[in-house]
């Protein structure tokens, strides 16, 4: 500790209340510029956490879509190659996968040389992007799909001609309802529908199928004996294992024509490609930030100059230097503090905009509001910086020269 | 001697850096003693705004000591200076220096900010300093509302609510009409009265020789002072 060498009633001394209160008196008094100067970092602000809380949100809808669905389902392929492979597997092929243990359902599609059409008089061949396969009764459960309407393939209807339409299907074919007994026409004749499927958000080719019966293709439509695709569901931790497995099973004497992916992996890269675009706005965020605090900056220093007078009579008042840079420097927070919540709310505010037109649960990360909030106030005080130590450094009698 | 003088410079220099030096006071002495009213008189360019920044210590002396109530500034930090600015000096300028974002009232309260005064006994002491100042009807009203003699008669106000031990009064009426002149002058000597202590700074002979006693400043040195002048003759 220095000695003291004067009275302590002969000090200078702003409290912290006063502080803010000296502050806020330059942006009060100036309410057209302190709302112009607080609207760059709003803007900037409400972009990063508008960008953060949507793609939160959008990410947690994905993730809510890839977990409903399950992670562990496999989708086995056989690929048209030089190895000999005709897109079809061994007819016993789904058998044989059902044996793996690991494997918990398996089902397959199978191939169907007919077109679905709405009636007789459709000319052959206008199939609207529809086709028809056949199905193993398990498939349903294997998709995780569920029924619209209606009811899913069962022992009977499987070997009947009858089909369960994809949603796209359903919609295409003009089919909204069920109530009435309805029919479309597959190769030369009528077929009943049974049920319509909501969308397979996993598999959306099956959206645009009709599904019918593994039996009831063979004994009606000439299906194709042999599984087109295989859909497996494996236990959880033993997707590695079983992609190597699973070729080999699946197909003995061509297993390298054999393509095992995991759907959910596309919903996943759907995922990682978002934030890479979340990135990229987030750093133009960052740069109408960065403008916001540049404009602070300069606002603030205009302000220094046109209040010379101002501060010439704080320091004949008695303020110190280090009193003027305060409150300099909170103005400059004050400011860019207004910015940062108004930018907060606004970021909030598009968030449920858009997550409510999207459908999605709203997520706000806090950290996003909060971090937001504090980096305006790091860039208000950074901005005010140099404007306060100029302020600080006048002399008084040059201030008060005016 | 029972109290230290509100002021006392002795052989006070102030230059200026240059080739050569620019000496603006020359070997200054003035004592104003508690409850005076002075008048510091000059043409511009005698060195008269030097003097009244030495005198507020808001510019420090290259030489000589300035002593305010007892307290001499040479030895003290700028922080401490700023405080005795704070205590026990009031000032008064040609410009007023209102802040037009707040009321007559906040801008008094201003004169005690840097006292460390809570905000509560800031607001009265200036209500009542507003009244003393004949202005206790316009307490909310903004400076920019007002005329140039309520202006000023804030800004005396502001210069009194903590209780200085002395008020230089910068050239006070140098922006007022002849009407609003007279009216400042009588607050002034009605101030006076009442045992506040007060030194004018003003090129006006006229406004000069009305006040009890008046320094003359000329080419920064004191070319006459009424007070030493009465006690030779």
């Amino acid at each position: 500790m220095t000695p003291v060498r004067q009275p302590p009633t002969l000090t200078s001394r702003l409290r912290p209340s006063d502080v803010l209160r000296v502050g806020a008196s330059g942006p009060r008094a100036r309410k057209m510029r302190t709302a112009l100067s607080a609207l760059g970092v709003s803007i900037g602000i409400a972009a990063m956490v508008g960008v953060l809380g949507l793609s939160e949100s959008s990410k947690s809808a994905l993730l809510d879509e890839i977990s409903a669905l399950g992670t562990n389902l496999l989708t086995v392929e056989s690929g048209v190659g030089i190895g000999g492979g005709d897109g079809s597997f061994p007819e016993e092929a789904l058998a044989a996968i059902n044996r793996i243990e690991a494997v918990e359902i398996a089902s397959a599609i199978y191939d169907v040389d007919a077109s679905v059409l709405k009636n007789e008089f459709v000319p052959n061949g206008q199939t609207r992007g529809l086709n028809v396969v056949a199905a193993s009764q398990s498939l349903l459960d294997t998709l995780n799909g569920s029924i619209d309407e209606g009811s899913w393939l069962n022992n009977a209807t499987s070997t009947y001609p009858a089909v369960v339409l994809g949603s796209v299907a359903a919609e295409r074919l003009g089919i909204s309802t069920l109530t009435q007994p309805t029919y479309v026409y597959i190769g030369e004749q009528y077929v009943e529908v049974v049920g319509t499927l909501e969308e397979f958000p996993l598999s959306a080719d099956l959206d645009r199928s009709a599904i019918m019966g593994q039996p009831a293709a063979e004994a009606f439509f000439e299906g194709d004996p042999s599984p087109a695709t295989i859909f497996a569901r494996v236990e959880n931790g033993t997707i590695d294992s079983n992609r190597e497995l699973i070729p080999a099973t699946a197909d003995p004497e061509n297993p390298e024509e054999v393509t095992v992916s995991r759907p959910s992996d596309a919903l996943e890269a759907q995922a990682a490609a978002d934030d890479a675009l979340t990135t990229l706005f987030l750093g133009l965020g960052a740069v109408a930030l960065l403008v916001g605090g540049i404009g602070i900056a300069n606002v603030m220093v205009i302000a220094v100059i046109e209040r010379r007078g101002e501060i010439g009579l704080r320091r004949a008042l008695g303020a110190t230097r280090a009193h003027i840079r305060r409150q300099f420097l909170t103005e400059a927070v004050i400011l860019s503090a207004l910015g940062g919540a108004v930018g907060v709310a606004l970021g909030i505010g598009a968030t449920y905009l858009y997550s409510g037109l999207q459908g999605w649960r709203v997520i706000i990360p806090g950290t996003a509001a909060a971090g937001g909030f504090l980096a305006a106030l790091f860039i208000g005080a950074a901005a005010g910086l140099y404007p306060a130590m100029r302020a600080a450094r006048l002399a008084p009698t040059e201030a008060l020269r005016a | 001697m029972s109290r230290a003088a509100a002021l006392e410079m002795r052989n006070v220099v102030k230059e200026y850096p240059g080739f050569p030096p620019v000496r603006a006071l020359d070997d200054v002495s003035v004592r104003i003693d508690h409850g005076e009213l002075i008048a510091v008189v000059g043409p511009s360019g005698s060195g008269k705004s030097t003097l009244l920044n030495v005198m507020g210590t808001l510019d420090r002396p290259t030489r000589g000591v300035v002593s305010i109530d007892g307290n001499d500034t040479a030895t003290l930090s700028d922080k401490q200076v700023a405080g005795v600015r704070a205590r026990r000096i009031g000032f008064v300028f040609q410009q007023f220096f209102l802040l037009d974002g707040m009321s007559a009232i906040d801008n008094v309260a201003n004169g005690l900010i840097y006292q460390g005064v809570g905000l509560n006994e800031r607001r009265e002491r200036s209500a009542e300093t507003l009244k003393r100042v004949g202005l206790g009807h316009r307490l909310t009203h903004p400076p920019s509302h007002m005329s140039g003699g309520e202006r000023q008669r804030v800004a005396v106000a502001r210069a009194l609510v903590h209780e200085p031990a002395f008020v230089l009064a910068d050239e006070p009426t140098g922006n007022l009409d002849s009407k609003s002149t007279g009216a400042v002058m009588d607050l002034i000597a009605g101030l006076h009265e009442e045992g506040t202590t007060i030194a004018v700074i003003t090129h006006d002979t006229k406004i000069a020789a009305s006040l009890p006693r008046q320094v003359t400043v000329f080419d920064g040195r004191i070319e006459s002072d009424t007070a030493l002048q009465s006690s030779y003759t």
